[in-house]
């Protein structure tokens, strides 16, 4: 498997962290109900087709990654920076 | 006062030379590592381009000037090598000293890429890592810096891995010799 890292382009898996389901970016309100927040830390799907998945460049530029792609398949369909490069 | 001996990361262990390939130690001067504040990277690269003459590489790049380098080594991280920093970097930038933390290596010769080849998951050949090229990556399970320099490509790795570095890339020296040897 590889991805292309915005910032790095063409790399080999190896150099990448998985970190898991891109869902912990929707962190809850910090008021919102305590089962929101349970829900949030510890449920998770486990779908057969296209995911929104986290993946560290731990070797590499260390951005955090949002990677979008099919786990039947293994077609990916883009990689992103979470935090875009203009941020600054 | 004890007067102690200063030893680089790979005395003892370098240079080697197998086949048509030379390991050898580089000297890499000071090492200041440069991140620059949210919103200064264009005024860090100003400052640099004053003090020192060169500016903030952009991802994958080094900037070089007469006896100073600047290395692209992360996102929003740079090493100014050679020169010790002018204080003025620090208006827009946070800056470590990184000096004797780098073991600094140069593989030289005709057979480098092919040796590489076994190591590090890029390519590296001169067409797609011509001069002036940097990256992350990996060497076996280290993780290193590896550029392009004129007499060849320059690999750093933390200090304290300096002798696994040396140690995976002979092995593979030797491999690569062999092959070459055997036709």
């Amino acid at each position: 498997m590889r991805l292309t890292c915005p910032i790095c382009g063409d790399r080999d898996r190896r150099e990448f962290y998985y970190q898991g389901d891109a869902a912990m970016l929707a962190r809850p309100d910090p008021a919102a109900p305590v089962q929101d927040w349970a829900d949030w830390l510890h449920l998770r799907d486990n779908p057969a087709g296209r995911t929104r998945e986290l993946w560290y460049h731990e070797a590499g530029c260390t951005s955090w990654l949002m990677v979008e792609r099919d786990t039947v398949t293994h077609e990916v369909f883009s990689v992103d920076l979470v935090e875009r490069v203009d941020a600054d | 006062m004890v007067d102690l001996t200063a030893l680089t990361p790979c005395s003892g262990l370098l240079p080697l030379r197998k086949g048509t390939v030379t390991l050898s130690e580089l000297d890499p001067g000071r090492i200041t590592s440069l991140m620059p504040f949210g919103g200064q990277r264009a005024a860090l690269s100003a400052a640099l381009e004053r003090a020192h003459g060169l500016g903030f590489p952009a991802p994958g790049r080094v900037t070089q000037t007469e006896g100073a380098t600047c290395l692209w080594t992360a996102r929003d991280q740079a090493f100014l090598m050679g020169p010790d920093p002018d204080p003025a970097l620090a208006d827009h930038a946070a800056m470590t000293d990184q000096s004797d933390a780098w073991a600094v290596v140069l593989l030289a010769g005709e057979d480098t890429e092919d040796v590489l080849a076994r190591l590090v998951p890029i390519d590296l050949r001169p067409a797609a890592f011509p001069e002036g090229s940097a990256a992350r990556t990996l060497c076996q399970h280290m993780t290193v810096s590896i550029s392009r320099r004129a007499e060849g490509l320059q690999i750093m790795c933390f200090r304290s891995m300096a002798r696994t570095l040396a140690h995976e890339i002979a092995d593979v020296m030797a491999s690569v010799a062999g092959r070459r040897a055997a036709g």
